[in-house]
């Protein structure tokens, strides 16, 4: 800075901005139009909001007679029921069809393959109404050798109550979608890891529990959790086979007092986005309790 | 030399990539206790042949013995049959493996890291394993960072842990590839040093590396290689300073 400065003074500026070079600040870019953006949104919002409140078409008073009525509420436990469900068992599916396809045997692979590419490419609402006819379609179900014997003869239409088919159905759809979730997160673990592990000497089965999964679940957790937010909403698709979820109950009280179904709606928006809330919640701590360790 | 049992002895090992023979008929072998510095040009069969010495790379033909014990295969009448996957993860326990890329496991800590294997393979209890981890952390100078996570330490650290964490299961033979390749040069030396203290103390090192002037001053053995195969080899002032094989000495003239 001296260095500098001696020059100009041997040129003889009186005042000195030049001795003061480092304490010149710099004044950031103004963004005039962010302010008038934000400006117009928060006017907007505001308006929205404000309409919320006051337009008599919402009929608030009928939202809040139906929010926690028995009915209902009985909707809402069937849904959480069959998410669950589905949510467990598409997950295991999940984790077998993944391991199928990054399997050595070709067999397993090819199987894998065409099970996800198939109930990926069939819309959700096709394979409820399909499981749904199941019993047109197959009488009795059987387990056993093909053409050969069988151990167990299931008759199909006592077998399949309407939440048995729901469950089935979106377990399918789920597991597909989980075996790509899984597939993405067990290969989003380095090549490195696993050779380090098999140089080390380590088990197997120790490999995949203690290296590779937990490093896979970081990838996992964020896009099952996409999958699972998916499969609260999809679980209203079940009202036609008959279950009757929130959206079914909705559905029917609409029918039964046609002056509510504004309100009615509503309250399934908010159950639904309390529901996807909870889970984005569950997502935010899981998340935060697998990367605890590296923060140290 | 032939007089004492080689601690590690490749025979006619060959090794093909789609159609590019990347090991042509190796014959190697290292004497106990020996460092043996493998160099050669990339491409040369280098990586491969070290990988093959732990079964990390399967040969198609030849074969790998250390301490006497042959690796990853068993003899079935005239050929050789590889073995149970469980069978070579418990042989590679004497046969300790550094990587270029460190290759610790991030979601561990540097102790767990080091601590792990001896627990996993049933060989030490935990607390065994960790005094033992905690030695040889203080032995690569890195006893203050037992609790750390691989992602805080620097890349020669990182290196240094996973030094500590090949020699957990006391392996007779360790096998280094190119240590010191993915590191910064200020790094190197750090690295260098902790494979150093390693020589002469009844461990046999074989060492990759495309350090020259570590080769001279730490190994017994030099191995020169080029396309697939064993070029010269002999002691660093032979095949360093006097290279027979014009091979040998193109390459040097490049690297030095």
């Amino acid at each position: 800075m001296s260095t500098s400065a001696e020059p100009a003074e041997a040129i003889g500026i009186t005042e000195s901005p030049h001795r003061d070079l480092a304490a010149q600040r710099v004044i950031p870019l103004r963004h005039p139009g962010r302010w008038i953006a934000t400006a117009v949104v928060v006017v907007l919002a505001a308006q929205f909001v404000h309409g919320l409140a006051t337009n008599p078409f919402y009929q608030w008073g009928r939202f809040g007679y139906w929010f926690a009525r028995p009915v209902i509420l009985r909707g809402l436990w069937v849904t959480l029921e069959v998410t669950a469900l589905s949510a467990v068992l598409g997950l295991l599916g999940g984790v077998v069809l993944a391991l199928a396809r990054l399997s050595h045997n070709p067999v397993l692979r090819t199987v894998s393959w065409v099970y996800i590419w198939l109930f990926r490419s069939v819309p959700l609402i096709v394979v409820l109404l399909i499981l749904f006819n199941f019993s047109a379609l197959y009488r009795t179900l059987s387990l056993g050798v093909p053409f050969g014997p069988s151990f167990f003869r299931f008759d199909e239409n006592k077998l399949a109550t309407e939440l048995v088919v729901a469950t089935i159905g979106l377990s399918l759809n789920e597991a597909a979608y989980a075996a790509e979730v899984v597939r993405g997160g067990i290969l989003s673990v380095g090549r490195g890891q696993r050779e380090a592990s098999a140089a080390l000497g380590l088990p197997r089965w120790y490999q995949f529990r203690r290296i590779v999964l937990p490093q896979a679940l970081r990838a996992i957790v964020p896009a099952y959790v996409n999958q699972l937010i998916g499969l609260i909403k999809g679980t209203s698709l079940v009202f036609y086979v008959s279950l009757l979820d929130l959206f079914g109950q909705v559905q029917t009280m609409s029918s039964t007092y046609p002056g509510d179904v504004v309100p009615l709606l509503l309250v399934a928006t908010a159950w639904y986005v309390i529901l996807t809330s909870l889970v984005s919640l569950a997502q935010y701590w899981i998340e935060r309790r697998l990367r605890a360790g590296e923060r140290g | 030399m032939s007089t004492l049992a080689a601690a590690v002895e490749v025979r006619g090992a060959s090794k093909w990539f789609g159609a590019h023979k990347v090991l042509d008929e190796v014959d190697l072998t290292v004497c106990p206790g020996h460092v043996t510095v493998i160099i050669g040009p990339s491409g040369a069969g280098k990586s491969t042949l070290l990988r093959a010495i732990n079964h990390l790379e399967k040969l198609d033909a030849g074969r790998v013995t250390v301490n006497g014990v042959l690796i990853g295969v068993r003899e079935h009448g005239t050929r050789l049959k590889e073995l149970s996957e469980r069978a070579i993860l418990a042989q590679r326990a004497e046969i300790g493996f550094v990587f270029q890329a460190f290759n610790l496991f991030p979601h561990l800590t540097v102790l767990e890291n080091v601590a792990a294997a001896p627990v996993a393979t049933g060989r030490a209890t935990k607390t065994e394993a960790r005094e033992r981890a905690l030695e040889l952390l203080a032995q690569v100078g890195l006893a203050e960072k037992a609790e750390a996570y691989p992602g805080q330490l620097s890349g020669g650290q990182q290196q240094r842990v996973a030094i500590a964490r090949a020699l957990a299961l006391r392996p007779g033979v360790v096998l280094f590839d190119e240590p010191t390749s993915a590191l910064d040069p200020e790094l190197v030396g750090e690295v260098l040093a902790a494979i150093r203290a390693l020589a002469g103390g009844g461990t046999t090192l074989v060492i990759v590396t495309h350090e020259i002037g570590f080769a001279r001053e730490a190994a017994d053995r030099v191995v020169f290689m080029d396309a697939g195969r064993i070029v010269e080899e002999g002691p660093p002032g032979e095949v360093l300073d006097r290279p027979r094989h014009p091979r040998t000495r193109e390459f040097l003239s490049k690297v030095l």
